[in-house]
C-alpha cells in the first residue's frame, strides 16, 4: 500500500520521469546530453524508471572538450557498459586541429569553440529536436528563470524574451525543422535534493567527488588538479598532494576544488550542509563577470 | 534554529530521514514593482540562512553597483536575475527559487505585476498551491492587488496570503493592517478563495517575515514563513477521481503491453475495473509496473505503467477512468482562457489543444466575454489580445474526456497551440456548464446542433450603447428561499418600484417561466435545474439590452446558484436570499403545495422531502418572517442605491 502523499523527492523523480516520457512520446529524435556529473547520473537513472521494462528509448551523447578528468572519462566508460547505453562522444575535431586549450585562448575562448560550438555540431550532425540536460534552476540566477523546455532557434540561440510560456505539466512539444528544445527534467532539484537521491538510490558517482590525496597547484585562489602532463606549470610552481575533492566536475583546468575529508556519500552530504559557499564556486567560468551566464546561454551554451 | 546546530543536535541520519519526508509547497509571490517583492524573498532566503556565502559576497558587490540600500546589503538583488532586470531594476519574468526548511521544500514562482505580463503570472500560479500577494501598507488594496488576486484565483490557488508590507512607513499601525483588510475582504468575497490570510510585515527590517520582530505587538498571527511552513494543503488534491492519461505505450517485447503515465486524480489499484476513454471499452488492472518493483495502487501524482487483463486497443492521448464515474467526452468546451500571443484569437480559426496527453485542431467558436481583469467586470468581446482573459466556447474535431478545471486541475486545463508558428498562445481553465439536458441524457440532439452555430460579427449597437440609451446599470437580483417565503411579493413590488424610478426590469418566477419559455420542463431534479439555467441565461440577455432582472426562483442548490452567477457574471449579480422558516412559509400555505407534500401526494418538495441549502454569503439576506414587507422592500433598495445602481 503506497501514501496518498509524496515526500518531496518523490514527487520531483515522478514529475521528470513524467518529463522524460513526454519527450520520447511527442519528439522524432530525442537525445540525452551526458555530462558525466551527479546531475546526469541522476537524469539517466530517471530515464530507466521511466522506461522500464523497456530500454532507454534514445542516445546518450557526452560532448567531450578532451579536457576532462580522466576519472571522468573512465567511469563515463563503465556506465555505457554497464547500462547497455546507446552512446555517442563528439569532440569538435576543428578545434583539436587548432589546438584549442584553456590556456593559450582564455577560458571564454575555449569554452566557446570545445563546449558550445562542438554542442551545436552535435546536435546538428545527429538531427536532433529534443536535447536532455542536467540544468538545475538553482544552480546560477540567470537559470532561475530557464523553462524546463527551453526553446532554441536554428542557429541553437535561446532568447529570453521569446519562451513559450509553461502551464500545468502542459509541455508544449511542437518544433519546425532545424529548431530544437532543450530539456532539463531537473529543473526543479537543488543540490541537495540530487545528492539525497544519490544516496537514496545508491547510484555510483565519479571518484573525484570523494576527498582523497591529490596533486594539485593554487591558482586564483582555488586549487587545481594536475590530472595531466598538458597542464603548463608556472615559474616556481610544484604540484602538492592535498586532500581535496570536486563539488563540481567539468574540465580539469577550469574545475577547482576544494579542501575536504568527505570520502563517503553522507559526509559529502553533511560537509555541503554546513557548506557557506554554493557549488558554482567552483566554476572558473561562471566568475567571468556578472551576468556571464547568460551571455553563454545566448549564444548556445547549455 | 542554523543547519549546523540542527545537524549537530539530531546527526545527520536523522536530519536526513526527516529530510526525505518533507513535503513540498509551490507558492506564487506577485506584487507590484515598488511593493517590495523582491526584498521579501531575498529576506525569506536570508533570514532562513539559505543563501550561501560567496552568492552573499557577489549580492554585495551588485548592492554597491545597483543597490537602493545605501550601505546595507540590498536583498532584492538576491532574487533579481536576468542583466536586463538588474538595470532596469525589475523583475521581467517568472523566476523560480528554492529554500527548505526543517519542515518543507519551498519552490517559489516568482512572477512580475506589470499589466503586459499577466501571462507569466497565470504560468507561475499554474502548478502552485499558494499565492503570496503583496500589498504597500502605504497605498492600500490597488488595481493590481485586484488583477494578482483574480488570475490566483482563476487559476485555481486556494490559499492566499496577503502580505500587508512596507508596515514601517505607516508606524506599525494596527488601524491601517485593519483598514487594509477590511478593504481586500470585500473585494474577494467575489473571488471564492477558500483561505485568506492577512500578515503585516516589513520585509526591509524582517518584521513578521522569519521572525515575529516587536513592533508589532498587536499582531497575534503567526509570521509567514510559520504559515508556510503548516498551511494544509495537502486535501487540495483530487483523490477521488481516477484519471490516467496514457503519455505512451510500452511495448518491449511481444509478451508485456503496459500503458505508462501518470496517474492525475484519484487512485489506481491493481484488479480494478477500468474504462478506456473515447473508447469506452473496459478492462481490469492486471498490474502496475515501476523499476523499483510492482506496485498494489498508485496514488495521484505517481508515474507508473500499468497493464491490463484484456487486449484493448489504447494509445497515446486515451484516458483510464473508473467506468462509474467517467468524465463527459465533448466536442465542445466552455472555458476561461488567458491569451498569450500577439497575434490576437481570432475566433473560427484553427488552433491545436492540447488537454492532458492528448492533441486535437480545433477552433474557438464564441467569446461570450471578456473580463476586465482591473475591475473585474465582463465586457462584449470579438477578440482576445495578448494578457486579456475571457470566456471561451471551443470546439474540438475529437472529443476530450473533460473535468471542470474547478474540480480537477489537470484535466481541467488546456493549452492552445497555434498551428503555424507553433506558439502557446493561451491557457484555458475548463467551466462546468453542464445543462439538464446533458445531465439526463434527453434533447442532446439538439444541443449538438447547436455546437454547429457559429457567432458572426453582426452586432452593430453594444450594450454599453444601449445602457447609455437607457440612462441605467442592468442588474440581476436573483431572489432565492424555500416555497412561499415571500419571493414573488419581493420580486413584484421591487419591479413596481423600479418602475416608478424609470428603471427598466423583468420579472422571472416560476409562473412566468414554466408557462411560457419552460413548458416542456418536469420538476424532477434535472429539470429545476435547467429551469434555472434558462432563467439566468434570459437574464444574462437582458443584460446585454441594458435591462434588469429580477428573478423569483427556490432554487436550493447552492452550486445551481454560483452556475447562475457564473452565466450572468459575478458582479452584476445579487443574491438575495427570503430568510423565514419552514413552518412560518407552511403557515402560509394558501395553494396547499405543503399539505400535499406532506400528505405524500406529490414527492420532491423543497423543505418537506427535498434539501434547502442556505446561502453562505447572500448579498443581502432578508427577514421576511419578522420583517415587512415594505422594510424588506427598503432594505432591497437600499443596496441597490449604495452599489450605485438606481437612484
Amino acid at each position: 500500500m503506497t501514501k496518498a502523499s509524496l515526500s518531496h523527492l518523490e514527487q520531483l523523480e515522478q514529475e521528470s520521469i513524467y518529463i522524460l516520457r513526454e519527450v520520447a512520446a511527442e519528439f522524432e529524435k530525442p537525445v540525452m546530453l551526458y555530462s558525466i556529473g551527479k546531475d546526469s547520473g541522476v537524469m539517466l537513472r530517471l530515464a530507466e524508471k521511466a522506461f522500464a521494462p523497456a530500454r532507454i528509448p534514445f542516445k546518450v551523447l557526452h560532448v567531450n572538450t578532451t579536457w576532462k578528468f580522466k576519472e571522468m572519462i573512465s567511469f563515463r566508460d563503465r556506465m555505457v557498459r554497464d547500462l547497455g547505453l546507446d552512446f555517442d562522444e563528439w569532440i569538435n575535431q576543428e578545434g583539436v586541429k587548432n589546438g584549442i586549450n584553456p590556456f593559450d585562448h582564455g577560458t571564454q575562448r575555449y569554452t566557446h569553440v570545445m563546449k558550445t560550438e562542438a554542442l551545436k555540431q552535435a546536435l546538428d550532425a545527429g538531427k536532433y529536436d529534443a536535447a536532455f540536460g542536467g540544468a538545475r534552476r538553482d544552480e546560477e540566477k540567470s537559470r532561475a528563470k530557464e523553462r524546463v523546455f527551453s526553446f532554441r532557434d536554428r542557429f541553437h540561440q535561446w532568447d529570453p524574451k521569446n519562451q513559450r510560456p509553461e502551464l500545468w505539466n502542459l509541455f508544449n512539444c511542437r518544433v519546425n525543422k532545424g529548431e530544437s528544445i532543450r530539456v532539463f527534467p531537473l529543473s526543479n532539484w537543488t543540490e541537495l535534493d540530487v545528492w539525497l537521491y544519490i544516496l537514496r538510490e545508491n547510484l555510483p558517482v565519479v571518484p573525484l567527488y570523494f576527498a582523497k590525496e591529490r596533486p594539485v597547484v593554487q591558482r586564483n585562489g582555488t586549487w587545481i588538479m594536475v590530472d595531466d602532463d598538458r597542464l603548463p606549470l608556472q615559474q616556481g610552481e610544484k604540484p602538492q598532494m592535498k586532500m581535496v575533492r570536486f563539488r563540481t566536475l567539468g574540465c580539469y583546468p577550469l574545475t577547482g576544488a576544494i579542501e575536504s575529508t568527505a570520502d563517503t556519500l553522507p559526509k559529502i552530504i553533511e560537509e555541503m550542509l554546513r557548506s557557506r559557499d554554493s557549488e558554482r564556486q567552483g566554476r572558473v567560468i561562471d566568475y567571468d563577470e556578472a551576468g556571464s551566464m547568460e551571455e553563454k546561454k545566448r549564444e548556445g551554451y547549455f | 534554529m542554523s543547519l549546523s546546530r540542527q545537524l549537530d543536535e539530531q546527526g545527520l541520519d536523522r536530519y536526513l530521514d526527516r529530510y526525505g519526508k518533507r513535503e513540498m509547497l509551490r507558492l506564487l509571490t506577485c506584487g507590484s514593482v515598488d511593493d517590495g517583492k523582491s526584498t521579501l524573498i531575498g529576506r525569506m532566503l536570508y533570514d532562513s540562512q539559505t543563501v550561501h556565502d560567496d552568492v552573499l559576497r557577489a549580492t554585495k558587490k551588485a548592492s554597491d553597483r545597483f543597490g537602493t540600500t545605501g550601505e546595507a546589503i540590498d536583498l532584492a538583488l538576491l532574487v533579481d536575475g536576468l542583466q536586463a532586470e538588474r538595470e532596469q531594476g525589475i523583475t521581467i519574468d517568472v523566476a523560480y527559487r528554492y529554500f527548505a526548511t526543517e519542515r518543507r521544500k519551498f519552490i517559489i514562482a516568482d512572477t512580475p505585476g506589470h499589466v503586459q505580463y499577466t501571462r507569466n503570472m497565470a504560468t507561475g500560479a499554474s502548478n502552485c498551491d499558494l499565492a503570496v500577494i503583496l500589498i504597500d501598507a502605504r497605498y492600500g488594496v490597488l488595481e493590481q492587488t485586484r488583477r494578482h488576486s483574480f488570475l490566483c484565483a482563476l487559476l485555481g490557488i486556494q490559499h492566499f496570503v496577503i502580505a500587508i508590507n512596507k508596515m514601517d512607513l505607516v508606524d506599525w499601525s494596527e488601524q491601517r493592517f485593519a483598514e487594509i483588510r477590511d478593504a481586500y475582504g470585500e473585494f474577494a468575497s467575489r473571488l471564492q478563495v477558500r483561505d485568506i490570510h492577512f500578515i503585516p510585515m516589513s520585509a526591509l527590517s524582517g518584521e513578521n517575515v522569519v521572525h515575529r520582530g516587536t513592533s508589532m505587538p498587536w499582531f497575534q498571527g503567526s509570521p509567514l514563513l510559520d504559515h508556510l511552513e503548516t498551511v494544509h494543503v495537502a486535501s487540495d488534491k483530487n483523490l477521488v477521481d481516477l484519471r490516467f492519461p496514457v503519455q505512451q505505450v510500452v511495448r518491449p517485447n511481444l509478451d508485456f503491453r503496459g500503458y505508462a503515465g501518470t496517474v492525475a486524480s484519484g487512485v489506481l489499484r491493481v484488479g480494478d475495473r477500468i474504462a478506456a476513454l473515447p473508447s469506452g471499452k473496459q478492462s481490469t488492472v492486471k498490474s502496475i509496473v515501476t523499476f523499483d518493483g510492482p506496485l498494489q495502487d498508485a496514488w495521484a501524482g505517481r508515474a507508473v505503467t500499468i497493464t491490463l487483463q484484456d487486449e484493448i486497443d489504447i494509445s497515446r492521448g486515451d484516458m483510464l477512468v473508473a467506468p462509474n464515474n467517467a468524465p463527459p467526452l465533448e466536442n465542445a468546451v466552455e472555458a476561461m482562457v488567458v491569451w498569450f500571443d500577439g497575434e490576437p484569437l481570432l475566433p473560427g480559426k484553427q488552433y491545436l489543444v492540447k488537454h492532458t496527453t492528448r492533441q486535437t485542431a480545433a477552433a474557438v467558436t464564441d467569446i461570450r466575454y471578456r473580463i476586465n481583469v482591473a475591475d473585474l467586470h465582463r465586457e462584449s468581446a470579438t477578440t482576445l489580445k495578448m494578457n486579456e482573459v475571457g470566456r471561451i466556447r471551443i470546439e474540438c474535431a475529437r472529443p476530450l474526456a473533460v473535468d471542470a478545471y474547478a474540480k480537477n486541475r489537470s484535466c481541467g486545463s488546456f493549452i492552445l497551440i497555434d498551428r503555424l508558428t507553433n506558439a502557446t498562445v493561451g491557457a484555458g481553465m475548463i467551466v462546468e456548464r453542464k445543462t439538464a439536458d446533458q445531465a439526463t441524457g434527453r434533447r442532446r440532439a439538439a444541443a449538438d446542433a447547436g455546437a454547429n452555430v457559429r457567432l458572426q460579427n453582426k452586432r452593430q449597437v453594444t450594450p454599453e450603447q444601449r445602457k447609455a440609451r437607457l440612462g441605467q446599470t442592468p442588474f440581476v437580483l436573483w431572489i432565492t428561499g424555500l416555497p412561499r417565503a415571500g419571493k414573488s411579493s419581493l420580486a413584484y413590488g421591487l419591479e413596481k418600484w423600479l418602475f416608478d424610478h424609470d428603471h427598466h426590469a423583468q420579472v422571472l418566477d416560476g409562473e412566468i417561466l414554466r408557462l411560457s419559455i419552460n413548458r416542456d420542463l418536469g420538476f424532477s431534479g434535472a429539470d429545476r435545474w435547467e429551469n434555472q439555467r434558462r432563467a439566468a441565461e434570459i437574464a444574462r440577455l437582458n443584460m446585454a439590452q441594458g435591462i434588469s432582472t429580477i428573478v423569483a426562483l427556490v432554487s436550493p442548490i447552492a452550486f445551481e446558484r454560483k452556475q447562475a452567477r457564473e452565466i450572468v457574471g459575478g458582479d452584476s449579480f445579487f443574491e438575495v436570499f427570503c430568510d423565514a422558516p419552514l413552518e412560518a412559509c407552511e403557515r402560509r400555505d394558501n395553494d396547499g403545495l405543503y399539505a400535499r407534500a406532506r400528505a405524500g401526494e406529490i414527492v420532491g418538495v423543497t423543505g418537506v422531502d427535498a434539501p434547502y441549502e442556505v446561502p453562505d454569503k447572500p448579498e443581502l439576506r432578508l427577514d421576511t418572517l419578522g420583517d415587512a414587507a415594505t422594510t424588506n422592500l427598503d432594505k432591497v433598495v437600499a443596496m441597490l442605491r449604495t452599489r450605485g445602481l438606481v437612484r
